[in-house]
């Protein structure tokens, strides 16, 4: 089976990995420019979780309404199984690909 | 941490996002945004924070979050759609008298749009079939008269070459031409009359005419000539006419070096039907023929890179150049150019400016299609929303059973495109249906427009976009009722509900009556020229061309004509009587104002031409044959009398360029020999037995004419047996004259005749709608003692009070355009109040009378069984 993921799409999984129960939108995006520096804007995150959660990768849950953020409520994201697999499948294709390269050769720097 | 800040985010972007997202994600990414945005606040200001705000929303408008357009593919999942026709279906089946109302007024409305946007069509392809089109033009003059520039397109022969010498750089073709002029085209015993022109050889380049056998490009020899195909066939049958030759009644001898296929209707040169050399032409010509004998035509194709302002302002002063110093400055000739493009639409002339032409009956019928249509459309609307109390229930269990407010709307513009359709195919029959008496009425030759893709494409189009406009506020109204009430029943429309639809009324009778009142003004107005006194007498007059050959024998051919027994009087002249454009200047005379340009039209004529056509003298004599001296006399008309400025005209002396002194011996009534809209123009009459070859006849007022005209027709052929006997009654060439009034006022009263019908229909299912909403209070105002009329009254009030408004609203409308339009004619009806009234009392009896089929129906109807229904 391949599971094809995209490099933002991965980063987005692993942060909601890493989150575990907390993984709602602001928590993933501050996480993300915490950790990466990196900065995401709520239109491409939510795009991304939403395609992930139509492939499987991610399930969805709607925490509590609480008076915060207007009222309205969370919506937490887990990794599913098949979420999992896919890092890991993503992972190996680089660790493959990474020992097949061979060690960096710059024949020109010639240190005299 | 400080207090939590009460600041909400922009409201604006919160409703831009609640818009585009889709539902099921709209509340937890809208939480996301809020936390977001409080957080911002702190760490970056409020102002900054409402900023990210508007962008974290912008950059949320993309594929994964925003909502499906479609809630469904309708396409892809039919059953909707087919419950929707189905439902549709049976609610037109279920109400026939409705649903009949309702798909005839729209039909007739797109009818009336197709027939009209055919005849645009036609109008705006006019000449579209010449392949140059765009760079094809027609030399016109501007010349000063009385103080008036007077634009004309007649040209002096002069024109081309003067063009080819000194500008022949702005253009690839230039041609003199003459006019259209009728010719009898002989071969061996067969003779048969056709229009056509003498051009130079650059003219079938120009017009690239479609050869279908031959050349086109031989016209640079004087005895060859082109003929179309259907004079092809005319003269020749099926045999090929390459080589044949032709022979005219000038006895000259013509080879056919070319057919070409003949111009369609729609095109300047639909006559056209042969063209000949324009050197046999110039042949023909007397030598003196210069710069003031405007006679002939010059058409002109501008070069490649030239365009067409910079070629009109080059030629200028052609004119002016080629005149005496003196009569240039007093003409201040100016030569322009005429694209082909403004031939037809664009050619009044005002002052020596375009003002107009055809393109005002294009705005002119565009409009009232428009109206029409607008008619239709709001019988639709009006009807469907004055059911909508009946349809209420159905809103209202849809809606409880979890309908959203969208599948509703989709439902009713389903139903009104059904409609539509069903209107659209019934209109496409009732247009089938019009067109020939349209093409007789519009004077077009419409056919095959069912085979012009254009046409389809705009009809389906149009369809549905009628559909969709009429349903539209229906949808919307009906749609938007609330189930809960709906269902309890307790809906009534009050007052309000009812506001929209008195007001749409009130504009389709407003529509209504404006049309009305014009198409009487237009009518009263040809009646008022008919009726115009002619100054003499047309009745049993005919009219021909005569050839050399009877001129020659006048005598003895005028002799034979008297004593055959069926004529009273025989007069020659040199135009016919109804149509006198022949105009010559150069006059002086005692006491002349100098600044005049004395322009007088001219009519040469025989001695007994006066008597002929019965004309009345005022003041002093006819010719007569007593006076030698009378080859020297004028006859002028009153006008000319005013003109001169004599008290007594009679014997004053009228010096005419070279020629010898004339004097005036008589004065004749006014006549009307031009346009019967205009005042007459100042005539001068004088003998000349030469130049007229119009030969007039007076029959016996007792004679059968059917038996007359073949003992005549003998009596030219003795004299002339080639040329055909084509001859005119003046009263029937008269009428002529109106016929584009005539073609406007038969126009106007179809339109108006089908937007009355279509406003009448509409009213009749108002009626039919309030009748039944109130027949409990009809039975229970019967039970209390009301009469019949006392109800036919309270049921018509409300709709007269309607018309009446309407009528208000439309005659200063009407009263300020129509006077507008008669301002078009110096010799007009002044309005008069009662056609307005007469117009509103119509509108009124008719309402009167659609309402009245209704209402007393509902007046007499039982009151016991209309009280014991259960609703």
């Amino acid at each position: 089976m391949k599971y094809r993921i995209g490099e933002f799409e991965e980063i987005v999984l692993l942060t909601v990995g890493i989150l575990e129960d907390e993984a709602y939108g602001v928590n993933i995006k501050n996480d993300i420019k915490t950790r990466l520096d990196r900065k995401v804007s709520v239109g491409a995150l939510q795009a991304a979780l939403r395609r992930m959660e139509k492939k499987g990768y991610l399930t969805s849950e709607q925490g509590e309404t609480t008076s915060k953020r207007g009222g309205r409520p969370k919506l937490f994201f887990r990794l599913t199984a098949l979420g999992h697999t896919a890092l890991v499948e993503s992972r190996e294709t680089r660790n493959r690909l990474w020992d097949a390269m061979p060690p960096p050769a710059f024949p020109q720097l010639k240190l005299s | 941490m400080p207090e939590q800040t009460k600041h909400a985010p922009p409201k604006l972007a919160m409703r831009l996002f609640s818009w585009f997202c889709h539902p099921a994600y709209h509340t937890d990414i809208e939480g996301d945004l809020i936390e977001h945005f409080e957080d911002n606040i702190e760490e970056n200001g409020l102002k900054k924070a409402r900023l990210l705000f508007f962008l974290d929303v912008l950059l949320l408008f993309r594929p994964g979050i925003i909502r499906p357009l479609f809630r469904r593919n309708s396409f892809k999942h039919p059953t909707m759609l087919q419950h929707h026709l189905k439902i549709s279906w049976r609610q037109l089946v279920k109400n026939k008298g409705y649903s009949f109302l309702n798909i005839s007024g729209l039909a007739i409305g797109m009818a009336v749009v197709i027939l009209i946007s055919l005849w645009v069509w036609d109008e705006l392809s006019y000449n579209r079939n010449i392949e140059n089109y765009d760079r094809i033009a027609r030399v016109m003059i501007n010349q000063t008269i009385d103080g008036d520039i007077q634009t004309s397109w007649s040209s002096p022969k002069q024109f081309a070459p003067a063009l080819r010498e000194s500008y022949e750089s702005n253009f690839k073709y230039i041609s003199s031409t003459s006019h259209f002029t009728g010719r009898a085209l002989i071969v061996g015993d067969k003779t048969i009359g056709r229009a056509g022109m003498f051009v130079e050889a650059d003219m079938p380049e120009m017009l690239s005419l479609s050869m279908l056998s031959g050349t086109r490009n031989n016209l640079d020899d004087p005895y060859s000539i082109l003929i179309s195909e259907s004079t092809a066939k005319a003269l020749f049958d099926d045999e090929n006419p390459i080589g044949q030759t032709i022979e005219l009644t000038t006895e000259d001898i013509l080879t056919v070096t070319g057919v070409y296929e003949d111009f369609p209707d729609n095109s300047s040169f639909s006559n056209a039907h042969f063209f000949g050399s324009w050197k046999l032409f110039e042949q023909w010509q007397p030598d003196w023929v210069g710069w003031g004998n405007r006679w002939f035509r010059t058409y002109v194709q501008l070069a490649d890179q030239v365009d067409l302002e910079s070629a009109s302002a080059a030629i200028k002063d052609v004119t002016l150049n080629n005149l005496s110093e003196e009569e240039g400055a007093r003409l201040n000739p100016e030569i322009f150019l005429h694209p082909m493009s403004k031939w037809h639409l664009y050619s009044d002339f005002e002052q020596g400016k375009v003002v107009g032409g055809r393109i005002k009956f294009l705005w002119l019928y565009g409009t009232i299609g428009l109206f029409v249509l607008l008619l239709a459309c709001i019988n639709f609307i009006n009807l469907s929303t004055a059911r909508s109390e009946r349809r209420a229930k159905e809103i209202g269990v849809r809606k409880a059973l979890g309908s959203f407010r969208s599948q509703l709307i989709n439902q009713f513009f389903s139903e009104a495109l059904l409609i539509a359709g069903f209107a659209f195919c019934l209109s496409l029959v009732l247009v089938a249906l019009l067109m020939p008496f349209f093409n007789e009425v519009s004077g077009k030759e419409i056919k095959d427009w069912w085979a012009n893709p254009v046409f389809w494409l705009l009809g389906l189009g149009f369809t549905i976009l009628t559909g969709i406009l009429s349903s539209t506020y229906p949808a919307l109204y009906l749609s938007s009722f609330r189930p809960g009430k709906v269902l309890k029943g307790s809906i009534r429309m009050g007052k309000k509900a009812s506001i929209p639809r008195k007001f749409m009324v009130t504009v389709q009778f407003t529509v209504s009556i404006t049309l009305i009142i014009s198409t009487m003004i237009v009518y009263q107005q040809i009646q008022f020229a008919k009726s115009r006194p002619l100054g003499y007498d047309q009745s049993n007059l005919l009219s021909t061309y005569i050839s050399d050959k009877i001129t020659e024998k006048y005598s003895v051919f005028r002799d034979k004509l008297m004593q055959s027994g069926f004529v009273e009087e025989v007069g020659k002249s040199e135009t016919f009587i109804t149509q006198t454009y022949i105009n010559n200047s150069g006059f002086n005379w005692e006491g002349k104002d100098p600044s005049l340009t004395e322009q007088f039209y001219t009519m040469r004529m025989s001695h007994e031409f006066g008597k002929t056509i019965g004309w009345e003298i005022v003041q002093g004599r006819d010719f007569s044959k007593e006076f030698a001296s009378d080859s020297l006399g004028f006859v002028i008309n009153e006008a000319a009398a005013e003109y001169f400025g004599f008290d007594d005209p009679i014997g004053k002396q009228i010096q005419w360029g070279k020629n010898e002194d004339y004097h005036i011996i008589g004065v004749v009534k006014n006549m009307i020999t031009q346009s019967p809209y205009q005042p007459v123009k100042q005539m001068l009459y004088f003998l000349d037995y030469d130049r007229s070859d119009v030969v007039t006849l007076k029959l016996k007022a007792d004679v059968d004419i059917a038996e007359a005209l073949p003992k005549i027709e003998g009596i030219f052929k003795q004299f002339d047996p080639v040329r055909p006997f084509n001859f005119q009654f003046m009263d029937e060439d008269y009428l002529t004259k109106f016929r584009g009034e005539e073609r406007i006022g038969k126009l106007a009263g179809f339109f108006t005749i089908l937007a009355l019908f279509i406003s009448c229909l509409g009213l009749f299912g108002m009626i039919a709608f309030v009748a039944e909403r109130r027949t409990k209070e009809i039975g229970i105002r019967k039970v209390l003692g009301a009469s019949v009329f006392g109800l036919w009254q309270l049921l018509t009030k409300e709709f007269i009070v309607l018309v009446v408004i309407a009528g208000v609203i439309s005659i200063p409308l009407t009263y300020n355009y129509m006077s507008q339009w008669l301002e078009n004619y110096e010799y007009h009806v002044n309005l008069s109040l009662w056609v307005f009234l007469a117009a509103m009392m119509g509108a009124i009896l008719i309402t009167l009378f659609t309402v009245s089929l209704h209402a007393i129906r509902a007046a007499m109807a039982n009151p016991v069984t209309s009280l014991r229904t259960e609703a």
